[in-house]
């Protein structure tokens, strides 16, 4: 009977009720969209392996470091692979059709990145030619491209025009994994620097560092960075993690902004909820007078309220959490690559559901205490 | 069966004290008919409410069937009232979203009877009022007089020793009026219920066995056995 007669108040007023879910649900859908934005501004972050270090020049990305340090640092102890690779910064066609695309020891580098899943062929393909490059899925599908065709980038950093062969395409092992980059041949690189820019040759712009242990890590950084102290390229050697996350500091106003946003969202679901409670447990007060009178108890009433405050922010947070994954693939095609991962993750959807649950709630204890609080000759005077 | 003893009740509105029944003593017998009658503001209702449980007295007992109710604790007094009151409202009360024969069945969800039991008495009260016809029908389906009926039917549905009726055919038309107030002869020569019925309709209160007047909270002496 209690089900049914919360049902039934749920939907008394249809167009009000309707009106609130919908706003419940648009609510939950921006506020999980918010969400995975954070999500995707973290990709990065998320992916990065506690194994790996990144080695740069200490002054900023932008000075490089000598080749030579290669051999030095394999020498390091705990340092069981060593890659490196410069940052290309070049463009397909168009300026618009950007994307992040770097230069890289081949070998070395897909040793340290397993999580890309490449076939055999296409690994051998890569390997073997000095022109050929290696993109991801997401990338190729952008611009229709198949594995033997002819792609031209255009260098910004380093100018001219840069021929490749598509010669393997990438897909994550897991969700969180970049399918929109692009990597060629640090020679290939390397040699035309050696005759467009001589100066810029047998430079890298970073190392990546294969490790033992994840918890040698500071130490084995300290002594890399120590190796180099007092020489003409210092250097400042970090987890991949540690490295990803000074990119992600550059956007923290943002990121704060966006996270001030969902939070103004989650009040405002709370006021709609609340709104629509309080309306229409004041139209109600004789009736809950009248449970009062046959006999039944405050917690009887307070359970109706916030049974009916609950069902309808339930079922507004479910089509809000419904419309995510459809408003998340179309918002991500809308940006491009300029969010490569672009997934709800289960944490998004377990905030939406808190997030709910506590709205559901908070929503109806006021309305419930007033409810239980009134007098039964005070509410039963509201009649007629 | 209901024994009143100086009995004081007062509302505060803002920094006024309203002193709404002065020292009030009654007795009403069981199987009693009684009417309570008086002008509006003469503390009627009030008085009704106090013996139902509804409301606490600022001075005075009310004993019912020996139980002081002034000493019951909240929820002691919304069991107390589930299992020996029934009520009758001017305006029905019945609630929208429910359908007649939910409405009836409403007071037994307190009880502890099955499924089966809830629904036999629920058939058999409906059946009391005659609106056995009527059980899917919701209260805005139904005319005033109807609602009355099923509003009674969810009175007498636990069998309660007394019925309180505030105003019962306020709201009604002559015909709806004489069908409720004939119902409510039935149940009380039929059925042996207690019934205090407040109205300020001589033509109702006719119908009481006695009739007790209030005025300014002070109930007369000129109580009268209206069939005498």
């Amino acid at each position: 009977m209690m089900i049914k007669i919360l049902i039934r108040n749920a939907f008394r007023h249809k167009l009000r009720s309707v009106l609130t879910i919908a706003g419940i649900a648009i609510a939950v859908l921006a506020y999980g969209l918010l969400h995975t934005v954070i999500d995707a501004w973290y990709a990065g972050v998320a992916a990065s392996s506690a194994n790996r270090l990144v080695t740069r020049n200490s002054i900023s990305l932008v000075f490089r470091l000598p080749l030579s340090y290669r051999e030095k640092i394999r020498s390091a102890d705990g340092v069981k692979i060593v890659s490196y690779g410069n940052w290309f910064g070049g463009y397909y066609k168009d300026e618009k059709d950007f994307f992040a695309n770097f230069a890289v020891e081949p070998v070395s580098y897909l040793k340290l990145y397993p999580e890309y899943k490449i076939s055999e062929n296409e690994t051998t393909s890569f390997l073997k030619n000095r022109k050929g490059c290696l993109v991801g899925k997401k990338l190729a599908d952008r611009f229709g491209w198949a594995v033997g065709d002819s792609i031209t980038l255009v260098g910004t950093i380093y100018p001219g025009k840069w021929e490749f062969v598509l010669s393997a395409v990438y897909e994550g092992k897991h969700k969180n994994v970049d399918e929109t980059m692009f990597f060629f041949h640090w020679d290939y690189f390397n040699e035309t620097m050696k005759k467009v820019r001589p100066f810029s040759a047998d430079n890298v712009g970073f190392y990546i560092i294969g490790i033992d242990r994840p918890e040698n890590a500071a130490g084995i950084a300290e002594a890399i960075d120590a190796m180099f102290k007092n020489s003409l390229a210092e250097t400042l050697t970090e987890t991949e993690k540690a490295f990803q996350l000074g990119f992600v500091a550059m956007s923290e106003a943002i990121l704060k902004a966006v996270q001030l946003v969902s939070f103004v969202i989650i009040v405002i679901i709370l006021i709609v909820v609340a709104n629509t409670m309080v309306m229409s447990v004041r139209e109600r007060t004789a009736e809950y007078a009248i449970f009062k009178t046959i006999g039944f108890s405050g917690g009887y009433i307070a359970t109706l309220i916030i049974g009916e405050s609950m069902m309808i922010t339930l079922i507004g947070g479910i089509l809000g959490i419904s419309a995510t994954y459809p408003a998340a693939i179309a918002f991500s095609n809308a940006v491009g690559t300029y969010f490569p991962v672009f997934n709800i993750t289960g944490k998004t959807i377990f905030m939406d559901a808190v997030v709910i649950i506590i709205v559901g709630l908070s929503a109806g204890i006021l309305p419930a205490w007033r409810a239980m609080s009134v007098r039964i000759s005070e509410g039963l005077r509201k009649i007629g | 069966m209901v024994s009143v003893q100086n009995v004081t009740k007062t509302y505060k509105r803002g920094n006024e004290v309203i002193s709404v029944l002065k020292d009030i003593s009654l007795n009403i017998g069981q199987g009693e008919y009684l009417a309570l009658m008086g002008p509006s503001g003469s503390g009627k209702s009030t008085l009704l409410n106090l013996i139902a449980g509804l409301d606490r007295a600022d001075a005075g007992s009310i004993e019912v069937d020996g139980i002081d109710i002034a000493m019951l604790s909240e929820s002691e007094l919304a069991r107390w009232r589930a299992a020996n009151v029934g009520f009758i409202f001017q305006f029905y009360n019945l609630i929208p979203v429910l359908t007649a024969y939910e409405n009836v069945e409403l007071p037994l969800i307190l009880t502890s009877l099955s499924g089966r039991e809830r629904k036999e008495h629920v058939y058999t009260a409906l059946k009391a009022v005659n609106m056995e016809d009527r059980l899917r029908h919701y209260p805005s389906q139904l005319s005033g007089g109807q609602q009355q009926r099923v509003a009674i039917a969810r009175a007498i549905v636990t069998d309660p020793a007394i019925l309180v009726a505030d105003e019962p055919t306020g709201d009604l038309d002559r015909v709806s009026a004489e069908i409720v107030l004939e119902l409510m002869d039935r149940l009380n020569k039929d059925m042996g219920k207690t019934i205090i019925m407040v109205t300020h309709d001589p033509w109702a209160g006719n119908r009481a066995h006695n009739m007790k007047h209030l005025d300014k909270g002070v109930l007369s002496n000129d109580d009268q056995d209206s069939h005498s």
